[in-house]
């Protein structure tokens, strides 16, 4: 048995009647209407309490939480520079390591979250985050996926799903936006060996609570891929964000499974997947694609979905109820 | 949208948006970037003009990859360039002191915010002045060049272009956050009706080129990749052969080299603009945007009675020193107003060894000086 599996051998998730009531990330920030990415980190917050310190990246959140006199923080958070969080957080790791040996503090559960959007993590964090994750911290690094740099304006990163339209791949009669496929960022993490690798949606928020909270308590790193819809920059409407992000997992974009000291474990099996076009209609960064582009993508995404359910060994056994009651329906359906 | 038709007409553009016309007409067919705010736009444009124009448009993982990619491109034969700013510049140091040393022709624009660190990422600031010139390692010579209007944003663009595939050199435009977002007129000057330089290729045959041999101008002939002159291009300190070498009777002349090759043609590379400095009695010496607020207030003055001048520099590295110690001899005081804490003022005063009186007017709080403030300081000089 891993570290992983032996730290989460008794682990009791969370469910609707135990939700905690605290909020690190506190109400009144400045991000946009229907903003996924808050919502994803409202809801991890939760799920880790008070007792961590937060190391943030550039990123749109750290700038909507943090304007002076309107900090939306109540636990310690220090945001360092684009590419820098994960040798941040690693740093003030061991020096809490440290000071509890020595007898300086005793705070022993603390929890350490490096946390950046998908440029500080793939691009320009890479390094930084690599040579955490090999050094072993015990901290969790969370990348908020909204597939873009957001926050200068919709740029593409590494972690653009191929055919997206943004402001440096635009599309054209010449070029189809996005001409590379998405990094792979949750594979990368796993070929660290690293003990707690998941990927998670705000549309999905036990799941993503669980999956944090699980995080928190391996000893070790752990890296969570979180999937955050941004309508301002894919061109959504913002009352369908959550929808976007269920849809993401409906369609088999971004499927959400665990990997527990190597092991994979789907956490949600789609068994009546719908069709990508679906996910990408309400997305204007899609709409120029042709039906042979869109049926190139799906063929590209079944056969990532079959490849990542093939190394899957059997199914997690969740405490989440059926999605129909617990995600959030906006639409009134 | 900017097309081609529309070459030669007048537009109303941003600072940005004219950098990358600029580029274009220079002849840059590559451009590696990284969004940085209030540097994207260049990146953004570039991203469907080059292509457009038979060029790549590459977005890379972060700035150091940026100026790498660059570099790389240079030396396949490609004018190439870069935009960012203050944080991105900050990464970029290790690669322009390569480029400094390998003597690879590219342009590096970087434009200003506040600062240090994040800074503020939105708003002005003139604070890389130093930075552009000192911030790699060890000692090198740069060209520096400063923007003020949309219009020097695309006429210093190709002239940057021209100094650096002259001179073999990497060239750094100083824009700032304002000039970088005000739209305004530009005329753009007929494709035909722009210099452009091209950098001088070998005519040896390949198995006599000596790819760092010295000669009067200081800057030797420059073999690309995959054209049959083959040599080798590195960091290390080099002979003539481009070899590593740690034998000082081959480090000075390279080194003595490096620096000739800028400081002898400064009369070509050191370019100001004066307005009223014939009969002046008091100077401005500005640059960027706070030199259109300088131009202001030396109009207002000269209406209440006071003879001022204003010195813009457009070349910031090296410093003017030629066209300035006359006319610091002449005027009875001179004011150097600057977004930053005076790194400009320092150089003026390390020039001027007592012969006037120099003030400075600084403001770091990521707004522009305005022309009245300078103007109560010129009347009382």
């Amino acid at each position: 048995m891993g570290i992983a599996s032996e730290a989460l051998k008794n682990f009791k998730g969370f469910n609707l009647k135990n939700l905690p009531e605290v909020e690190p990330v506190s109400p009144g920030h400045r991000a946009c209407q229907g903003c996924g990415e808050v919502l994803a980190l409202r809801q991890a917050m939760k799920a880790l309490g008070t007792n961590v310190v937060m190391c943030s990246a550039t990123g749109c959140m750290e700038i909507i939480t943090s304007p002076f006199p309107q900090s939306a923080w109540r636990v310690p958070w220090i945001h360092v520079a684009f590419e820098n969080a994960a040798a941040v957080v690693s740093g003030a790791e061991s020096a809490y390591k440290a000071m509890n040996r020595k007898g300086i503090i005793n705070s022993p559960d603390t929890v350490f979250v490096g946390y950046g959007g998908d440029g500080a993590t793939a691009d320009i964090g890479m390094q930084a985050l690599s040579g955490a994750l090999e050094r072993g911290h015990n901290f969790i690094y969370m990348c908020f996926d909204n597939e873009a740099y957001m926050n200068t304006g919709i740029q593409r990163s590494s972690s653009t799903p191929y055919g997206a339209a943004t402001t440096t791949s635009p599309a054209g009669k010449k070029s189809i936006g996005q001409s590379t496929w998405k990094k792979n960022m949750p594979e990368i993490a796993v070929a660290h060996g690293t003990p707690y690798v998941a990927t998670c949606s705000p549309a999905f928020p036990i799941d993503l609570m669980n999956k944090v909270k699980k995080a928190s308590l391996v000893p070790g790193p752990a890296y969570l891929h979180i999937y955050s819809p941004c309508p301002t920059g894919w061109r959504c409407g913002i009352e369908e964000s959550v929808e976007m992000a269920r849809l993401a997992v409906q369609s088999k974009v971004f499927p959400l499974f665990e990997v527990i000291d190597g092991q994979y474990f789907l956490s949600r099996k789609v068994a009546k997947p719908k069709p990508v076009s679906e996910y990408f209609k309400p997305q204007r960064r899609f709409r120029h694609l042709t039906e042979t582009e869109v049926a190139k993508i799906q063929a590209r995404t079944d056969a990532d979905y079959e490849k990542l359910v093939a190394k899957c060994v059997m199914e997690a056994k969740t405490k989440e109820k059926p999605e129909q009651e617990m995600s959030i329906r906006l639409d009134g359906a | 949208m900017i097309t081609a038709k529309s070459r030669g007409r007048q537009l109303l553009l941003q600072g940005n948006e004219a950098i990358v016309e600029g580029a274009l007409a220079a002849g840059c067919r590559f451009f590696a970037g990284y969004p940085i705010t209030p540097a994207t736009e260049i990146s953004e444009v570039m991203s469907y003009r080059l292509p457009a124009a038979g060029g790549t448009f590459i977005q890379m993982e972060d700035e150091i990859a940026s100026l790498g990619a660059v570099i790389g491109a240079s030396l396949a034969g490609t004018k190439a360039m870069t935009a960012t700013s203050g944080p991105g510049f900050s990464l970029m140091q290790e690669n322009l002191g390569f480029a400094c040393v390998a003597e690879v022709p590219c342009v590096i624009v970087d434009v200003m915010r506040g600062g240090p660190s994040t800074g503020l990422p939105t708003n002005v600031s003139q604070g890389d002045v130093m930075q552009a010139r000192w911030g790699t390692h060890g000692d090198h010579p740069i060209i520096v060049m400063a923007v003020s209007t949309t219009q020097d944003c695309f006429d210093i663009t190709v002239k940057a272009f021209n100094f650096s595939e002259k001179y073999r050199t990497p060239v750094i435009i100083l824009s700032d956050e304002v000039v970088a977002h005000t739209r305004e007129k530009i005329f753009l000057p007929h494709p035909g009706e722009i210099e452009v330089l091209d950098r001088i290729r070998p005519n040896t045959p390949p198995e006599w080129y000596i790819p760092y041999e010295d000669n009067p101008r200081g800057v030797p002939p420059m073999g690309i990749f995959g054209d049959g002159y083959r040599y080798h291009v590195t960091g290390l300190l080099h002979d003539v052969r481009g070899f590593p070498t740690q034998r000082p009777d081959e480090i000075i002349p390279f080194m003595s080299r490096l620096f000739r090759k800028v400081n002898q043609h400064f009369y070509d590379i050191q370019v100001v603009e004066e307005e009223s400095t014939e009969d002046a009695e008091v100077i401005v010496i500005a640059y960027g945007s706070v030199s259109r607020s300088a131009r202001r207030a030396i109009r207002e003055a000269r209406k209440r009675g006071t003879k001022a001048g204003l010195v813009q520099l457009m070349t910031l590295w090296p410093f003017p020193r030629q066209i300035l110690e006359p006319l610091l001899r002449r005027v009875r005081a001179v004011l150097v107003p600057e977004l930053n804490m005076g790194q400009v003022s320092r150089e003026v005063k390390r020039i001027n060894q007592g012969a006037t009186r120099i003030e400075t007017l600084n403001r770091i709080d990521g707004n522009l000086i305005t022309p009245n403030e300078i103007l109560v300081r010129l009347v009382k000089l």
